[in-house]
């Protein structure tokens, strides 16, 4: 290509080699682009949890006549030997109405270990209307050896819930924070505050 | 354009400005020595045929592994292999068949025809060719190398999915940059390809006048360019999120695992049709040639083809309809493929067309070309049931995903490529293979392959899971009916290998120039075999040469 003799033939291609060149490189980008736009995506539409609010305060809030059932579901990943499970597997909660649901975890071994909860709700749409006050999901869990614990989570569901919404899951699935062991060995705290994942899900 | 003046790179490389004399005698002169002559090579036919020779191996290699599948799976019970290893051959059995038989075997038959189609000399970056295969066997080497390492090959499906696939060992690495060389060679192949075709057709071969193969491959080569390099990103993160702790998919970190997906898909789709649509490229050269007609409703074909590649980039997430997606979206993914079935009946309907009443035989190209029209469509069927959400969630994961895809794939893209094989072996070697054994092995394959992959639809109906060394009794009499018809396909390849090394090696009868008599455009005015570099001077282009001259119509 270099060859003098084939500026000719060379330069029509050049042009056009560049343009795909650089089709390709925007292309590599859009792969890592589809990260944000995925975020974006879910909060619109309330996808992966993503609708779920969190206020410090619920205030006043109008209560509706309206019910639905909501399901309590909880998942221990394989990399955290926890016991977790919900304590009553479903409930049945007027719109507008600040609920309590309990979850129950137990760490059968002999050391301390972390786990960070990470949630969902289904149907996706349903998480728009979720609002939590309070959940063990805010912060990284620490149970000692052959601890078990009763972790609560304060949620009302906004009344303009639309009508064909009937049922809600609420999934929970423990994960093992690895970087949180070692604290939780030595401090023998039962909770750290979570910085790291800041802004994730909350 | 200056096509006229473009001097064969082979020579231009140590012959640089000393190329006076090449224009007049330098048709048969090839490059000395095993290495000038194949790992320098710049020629396309050379380049052509290691494309060709590579994913014929590769084919075998994955053939391979296809048939410890079916062995572990001829009967009910775990008998020969691990689970573990099991569930690597199935992975790589992918990975092969895909990246490096299907693929490029398409490449190589680009490198070989499209510049005999379209009257160019070479390919228009000689040098960049050479490359982009050569990459090739490395990118396979290190993938075949994660079987013997420690913590063995790809386990977890070819689609990687996280996290299952982030839980394999350190032998990860290899995979990922297998991959990233085979995209880097996928990619560059695509940008010679769209070079050549878009500046160095011969004067009068207009866009609209192209071979349909040249058309095909030209959106194919945009396809891969487009999605290629959204692969690499999503094995990049696939790869940090293993080794270096980033969390793109890891839930615990606040990634998310169906994101891989929708990454994963919106490549994978595109991808199932890089892989056939050079077949449909290829079945319209070899119908018209049979048919003794021209192909019927050639823009139609042009435009179907462009519609196809169109949607396949809105479609990706029928691959997850059970992946949990709000209503609208199933509803607009299932709309969206189900439109792809409006393109692709056009061009069964033109095939049909085209040998309609048109004056047919039946030699082996042909029949490998009717074999597609015909069981592309059983495939095609069987994905338009898969389109459909709601019973999607019935289908989906279980054997009727395999046979619908197998369908597409193996008498689809496989058979055009044994077609295409039959179809150009005397143009590219000058002789004739044996059409006895060439018609042997297609009635052994049509018939073999739907003994093979029939019956899967039935396992899938009735909830077989894919992706599992062991399954329960009452899968036990079509799993083996179906190992049958792998072990008799398998087998009736290597006739297929027999009939090649036949044609190049021992074959005494001459083909002629245009060797089929329907034959038309322009590779056919070269001699068979053409020479070493053809259409130093661009043809002359008379509508009698051509397949299709009306560009109107």
């Amino acid at each position: 290509m270099s060859n003098g003799n084939q500026g000719q033939s060379t330069t029509p291609h050049r042009k056009l080699v560049r343009k795909l060149v650089l089709l390709a490189v925007g292309m590599f980008g859009f792969g890592f682009a589809m990260w944000p736009l995925y975020g974006v995506f879910c909060d619109l539409t309330g996808l992966g949890g993503r609708g779920v609010k969190v206020v410090e305060n619920a205030g006043l809030l109008e209560k509706s006549d309206r019910k639905v059932k909501i399901r309590f579901d909880a998942t221990v990943n394989s990399g955290l030997p926890w016991v977790f499970q919900a304590k009553e597997k479903s409930a049945t909660v007027s719109l507008g109405e600040m609920n309590e649901a309990i979850y129950l975890a137990m760490n059968p071994n002999e050391n301390a270990m972390a786990g960070q909860a990470i949630y969902n709700v289904t149907p996706p749409e349903a998480s728009l209307y979720f609002v939590k006050t309070e959940c063990f999901c805010f912060t990284q869990q620490i149970l000692q050896g052959n601890e078990s614990r009763e972790m609560p989570v304060y949620y009302f569901i906004q009344p303009d819930l639309p009508e064909r919404i009937k049922e809600i899951t609420l999934s929970y699935t423990f994960f093992r924070s690895e970087n949180a062991d070692a604290v939780a060995l030595s401090t023998g705290v039962n909770s750290i505050p979570d910085t790291t994942l800041d802004g994730i899900q909350k | 354009m200056s096509i006229a003046s473009t001097p064969d790179m082979t020579h231009s490389t140590d012959q640089a400005g000393d190329h006076a004399h090449n224009h007049d005698d330098h048709h048969d002169h090839k490059p000395s020595g095993i290495l000038n002559r194949w790992l320098f090579t710049t020629n396309h036919k050379d380049i052509g045929t290691l494309y060709l020779a590579f994913s014929l191996l590769m084919f075998f290699i994955g053939g391979a592994m296809a048939m410890v599948i079916r062995a572990e799976l001829f009967m009910p019970g775990l008998q020969l292999v691990e689970p573990e290893f099991f569930n690597q051959m199935t992975t790589m059995h992918a990975l092969i068949m895909v990246f490096g038989a299907v693929m490029p075997a398409w490449v190589g038959f680009a490198n070989w025809m499209i510049p005999m189609m379209i009257g160019a000399p070479d390919m228009a970056l000689p040098r960049l060719n050479n490359w982009s295969f050569w990459i090739l066997p490395f990118a396979f080497t290190m993938l075949l190398s994660t079987l013997f390492m420690d913590s063995g090959g790809p386990a977890a499906g070819w689609t990687l999915y996280p996290p299952l696939s982030l839980q394999g060992g350190q032998s990860f690495a290899f995979v990922v940059f297998a991959v990233h060389m085979m995209g880097i060679s996928s990619i560059m192949g695509s940008i010679n390809i769209i070079a050549t075709i878009l500046n160095m057709r011969a004067p009068g071969m207009v866009l609209l006048r192209m071979p349909l193969f040249v058309w095909t491959w030209l959106i194919t080569a945009f396809l891969l360019i487009a999605v290629m390099p959204v692969l690499a990103g999503a094995v990049t993160m696939l790869l940090t999120d293993h080794f270096f702790g980033t969390s793109f998919f890891n839930a615990a970190g606040g990634g998310d695992p169906v994101m891989f997906q929708h990454i994963f898909w919106f490549f994978g789709h595109p991808e199932v049709y890089i892989m056939i649509l050079p077949a449909f490229g290829v079945v319209s050269e070899i119908i018209p040639t049979f048919a003794r007609k021209p192909l019927f409703g050639y823009s139609a074909m042009v435009y179907a083809t462009a519609s196809i590649a169109f949607l396949s980039f809105i479609v990706w997430a029928h691959h997850m309809f059970t992946v949990g997606m709000p209503l609208t979206g199933e509803l607009f993914f299932m709309y969206a493929t189900m439109l792809i079935a409006v393109p692709t009946g056009v061009k069964v309907f033109n095939w049909v067309s085209t040998m309609w009443k048109g004056s047919m035989t039946f030699e082996t190209p042909m029949l490998f070309a009717i074999g597609f029209v015909v069981l592309f469509t059983i495939g095609g069927l069987s994905g338009l049931m898969l389109a459909i959400a709601s019973v999607d969630l019935q289908y989906h994961d279980t054997y009727f995903v395999v046979a619908h895809f197998h369908y597409v794939l193996v008498p689809g893209s496989v058979f055009a490529l044994m077609a295409g094989t039959y179809y150009w072996l005397p143009k590219w070697t000058g002789h004739m293979y044996s059409e006895k054994w060439g018609k042997i092995h297609f009635w052994l394959s049509a018939i073999s392959v739907n003994i093979l992959f029939f019956p899967q639809h039935y396992l899938g109906l009735a909830g077989m899971p894919r992706r599992i060394p062991d399954y329960s009794t009452q899968f036990a009499d079509f799993n083996m009916i179906s190992s049958i018809g792998g072990f008799l396909f398998g087998s009736s390849q290597l006739i297929f290998l027999g009939v090649i090394i036949h044609c190049v090696y021992k074959s005494r009868q001459k083909a002629s120039g245009q060797a089929w008599e329907g034959a038309r455009g322009l590779e056919w005015i070269l001699s068979s075999p053409p020479p070493y570099h053809s259409f130093n001077t661009p043809p002359v282009i008379d509508s009698s040469t051509l397949a299709h001259v009306d560009e109107a119509h």
